[in-house]
């Protein structure tokens, strides 16, 4: 067994690409997430650009109506699935270890591991491209679009690439649990946890609970396909509306799986930025977990017009409503922390206010949509989209924008530019507001979503050329953020340690942090512990920081045994994705030819499970 | 994948907010998890039962006594799990060994029964391409089977490694054997709702059968 160990030898460097390859660093695993989340957040804004311009006039002739049902279910599925729930794992990565006062997550290459799979399923997902055309079924798959007879190859690609970023997200969400439940620094009790971590510790217990849910219905789809079975076909007695039930039941929490980390982010942005500490914390905890448990029990507002039946339909409208209770009570104590704060208006502060107001009208048209009768009317419109895409972009995006404000100098050492900054927010917000705000319009004189194109008699023309616009002003957005981000890396502003004078653990080290984080593990006293340790200061200037000193020294933490960097987490992220890619050649070519794949993919994963638990966390002396 | 961890190297002594070992809790989310992995499967089955439009149905194919005896077999190696974790528990690392592959065996005879069931139901007509009582029975107790091949392999691997570095199966390290007792009494449990749910509380025979 020793020899598989050896067959490679343990990386040791931290430099040079091999060192990013084979790193177990959260900071860094957080940086490889929110890069490729990034880039794959232009791969998708391209794709609605694409459906804007089709869309911009009656009649559009930039794409053909299947390759609309393409890119439409390429947009929505690479932007939940490959950029808002990444891009939340990066801020879960580079953030949570440094909040709760740890020097890593509790499984650092269990961590490496998720990020590789994510890229694996992502690029398993897109290969769709290459090969037989991408899914066309919108990103909620619904049967029988999905069954064989009324698909191509790309809803394999689909399927399968969706169930490998589950293996991804489930590995980080159990590792997140355990890391939040199990490493926060002495003195952090549940209640003196930052609101982040709470919102991360919710979310990821939603991600473990939510995607096996998803993970069995995908593959009963699978079966479906490959097997010849009917759990979705009425032709064998099976029922597409259990299809419908299990997606939305995994897609009713994926909801809060989306916004709340974005929720988090606000929390921290805006006692920081008002100088004063969050309202409420208490409550805003409690209603984080009230949305937790209650995003569970109301899945099938999204099949009111199914024909479920008057008493489901009432009891779904009834926790729908409820479930706005927490949510309000959220902005209320958000716009309370403001109150009669001493605000400093920065770029972060803006994009958390954009995210409030932009998030109060999604859910307010949400609240509309838990009415059975209006939705009735609203199914199936352009009303549902602009929702969505109020508590999507308006909120989630926005709020991790907020996030990436406001931590760059944390994970770079260097401000963005403030100016810049406010550019890209304003441009953001207008751009945002004209692409969607006209779809209520739309919605309510009746245009249905998903249509490729419509006649000019509809009258629709006029508002659709808005939105276009307006689309096309966010992409403006995009390129201003991206010039601010690559001249900020080189010539922003040095931050030092603690540029925003914040409240919590992450800002009493440097920037960017070393390796081992913490030189001593701090103890918490209090709720805001870094505020807390500067209050106690004010007036005496004492230059220890949470225990490590403002100027980096770079033989400090040399005592400090961090867990060493290994390949086999891609190794075995590279036999999961041959596995499916096994089954994929199976659906397409044949069972002998995909068996031989799988089973090589198997062997690969196999050899790097041993490797990999044979291998000691750390290469320190005493394992030789 | 988080099993992987469990097998290998000395762990160290570490400090945890709850006193839990990361590993352990570790597991229980994933068993937790797993509840709803199966929690879906039983529900499909449940949704679908007495639904198949053409047979084979169940009152046809069941062979109670068989099935009996294989859920017996897995109760058997829960109980043998549980002597090999005293063993390890006791530093008897000899005992430890024999009573887990005794569970891996009593998981192999499992295995053995449920493929001789299984290709017994398909010369009888049962397919999972046949009526939904076949995807939905196949689906569940296949995916049960999976779960039951992988606690062997785990349960062998444990053994192998053990006599590789002894130090794996040492008290002090019994945690190694602790984990795949979590998951293998899960997978126990299963099997006995399993049991319960598709062959004891069989639907009525359709009225046209």
């Amino acid at each position: 067994m020793a020899m598989i160990t050896d067959v490679l030898r343990r990386p040791t460097g931290y430099s040079g690409v091999w060192g990013w390859v084979t790193t177990v660093d959260h900071k860094r695993i957080g940086v490889l997430y929110g890069v490729t989340a990034f880039i794959f957040f232009l791969v998708g804004g391209i794709e609605a650009l694409l459906l804007r311009l089709q869309l911009a006039g009656p009649d559009g002739t930039v794409l053909t109506a299947a390759a609309y049902n393409q890119i439409m279910t390429m947009h929505g599925t690479t932007m939940i699935f490959l950029v808002v729930m990444p891009l939340s794992a990066a801020f879960f990565n580079v953030v949570i270890p440094l909040m709760i006062g740890a020097r890593d997550v509790a499984f650092p290459r269990l961590n490496a591991f998720s990020y590789w799979v994510f890229l694996t399923g992502a690029l398993l997902l897109h290969m769709s491209f290459l090969v037989g055309g991408p899914p066309d079924a919108g990103w909620f798959g619904y049967a029988n679009l999905t069954e064989k007879p009324f698909s191509e190859s790309g809803i394999d690609f689909w399927v399968l690439g969706l169930q490998v970023l589950g293996i991804s997200s489930m590995a980080a969400a159990f590792n997140f649990l355990v890391t939040i439940i199990n490493m926060r620094a002495p003195g952090m009790s549940l209640m003196r946890m930052p609101l982040f971590v709470w919102m991360t510790m919710i979310t990821s217990f939603l991600l473990v609970t939510a995607f096996p849910v998803l993970t069995v219905g995908m593959m009963l789809l699978l079966f479906d396909r490959l097997f010849g079975t009917h759990f979705y076909a009425p032709a064998g007695g099976g029922d597409p509306v259990l299809w419908q039930q299990y997606f939305w039941l995994f897609g009713h929490p994926e909801v809060y799986i989306l916004i709340l980390p974005a929720m988090g982010i606000v929390s921290e942005v805006l006692p920081t930025f008002s100088r004063k500490p969050l309202f409420g914390y208490r409550v805003v905890v409690y209603s984080g977990i009230v949305i937790g448990f209650l995003g569970w029990m109301v899945w099938s507002h999204h099949m009111f017009t199914v024909g479920l039946g008057a008493v489901v339909n009432a009891v779904f409208a009834s926790t729908t409503f409820l479930i706005a209770v927490p949510t309000g009570v959220k902005i209320f104590n958000w716009i309370a922390t403001l109150w009669g704060g001493a605000i400093q208006l920065k770029a972060p502060l803006y994009f958390a206010l954009g995210f409030i107001a932009m998030f109060i009208i999604g859910g307010l048209s949400g609240v509309m949509h838990a009415s059975v009768p209006v939705d009735t009317q609203h199914q199936d419109t352009y009303f549902v989209v602009a929702h969505f895409h109020y508590v999507l972009f308006g909120g989630s995006i926005f709020g991790l924008f907020a996030g990436i404000y406001y931590w760059f100098p944390k994970v770079t050492g260097r401000l963005l530019h403030d100016g810049i900054g406010k550019l890209h927010f304003w441009l953001m917000l207008l751009g945002f507001n004209l692409t969607f705000g006209p779809m209520h319009f739309l919605g309510v004189a009746g245009m249905p979503r998903r249509i490729y194109t419509y006649p000019e008699e509809m009258g629709w023309a006029f508002w659709n050329l808005v939105e276009t616009f307006g689309a096309f002003m966010i992409a403006a957005s995009m390129l201003v953020f991206l010039f601010n981000f690559f001249r900020s890396l080189r010539q922003g502003e040095e931050a030092g340690n603690d540029p925003w004078d914040a409240r919590t653990l992450e800002w009493s080290i440097p920037s960017p942090p070393p390796i081992y984080n913490f030189a001593t593990i701090p103890t918490v006293h209090s709720r805001d512990p870094w505020w807390e340790e500067k209050e106690k200061r004010r007036g005496a200037p004492v230059p220890v920081a949470g225990g490590s000193n403002g100027e980096p020294h770079q033989d400090e933490g040399h005592g400090i045994h961090m867990p060493s960097p290994s390949y086999w987490p891609i190794v075995v992220a590279l036999g999961l994705g041959v596995m499916a890619g096994g089954l994929l050649v199976f659906a397409s070519v044949n069972l002998i030819s995909g068996l031989i794949v799988t089973l090589g993919g198997g062997l690969v994963a196999i050899i790097g499970i041993f490797g990999w638990s044979l291998e000691p966390a750390s290469a320190g002396p005493e394992h030789g | 994948m988080q099993q992987a961890g469990a097998l290998g190297h000395t762990p160290e002594v570490e400090h945890t907010t709850t006193g839990l070992n990361h590993r352990k809790l570790l597991m229980w989310v994933f068993l937790a998890s797993d509840c709803l992995f199966f929690g879906t499967l039983i529900a499909t089955y449940l949704l679908y039962r007495g639904k198949s439009t053409v047979g084979p149905y169940p009152h046809e194919v069941f062979d109670i006594p068989l099935t009996s005896y294989s859920a017996f077999l897995l109760l058997m190696s829960s109980l043998t799990m549980v002597l090999a974790l005293a063993a390890v528990q006791r530093g008897n690392a000899k005992w430890g060994r024999i009573w887990l592959l005794a569970t891996a065996l009593l998981g192999c005879h499992f295995l053995v029964n449920q493929g001789w069931e299984f290709s017994h139901f398909v010369t009888e007509g049962l397919t999972p391409r046949v009526n939904l009582f076949g995807a939905t029975f196949f689906t569940l107790t296949g995916f049960h089977g999976a779960h039951v091949t992988l606690g062997v392999f785990w349960l062998t691997a444990v053994v192998v490694i053990s006599l590789l570095r002894p130090a794996t199966m040492s008290a002090k390290n019994s945690l190694n054997v602790e984990l795949v007792g979590l998951y293998w009494h899960f997978v126990d449990i299963v099997w006995i709702i399993i049991f319960t749910v598709v062959y004891l509380l069989q639907p009525a025979p359709p009225l046209h059968g």
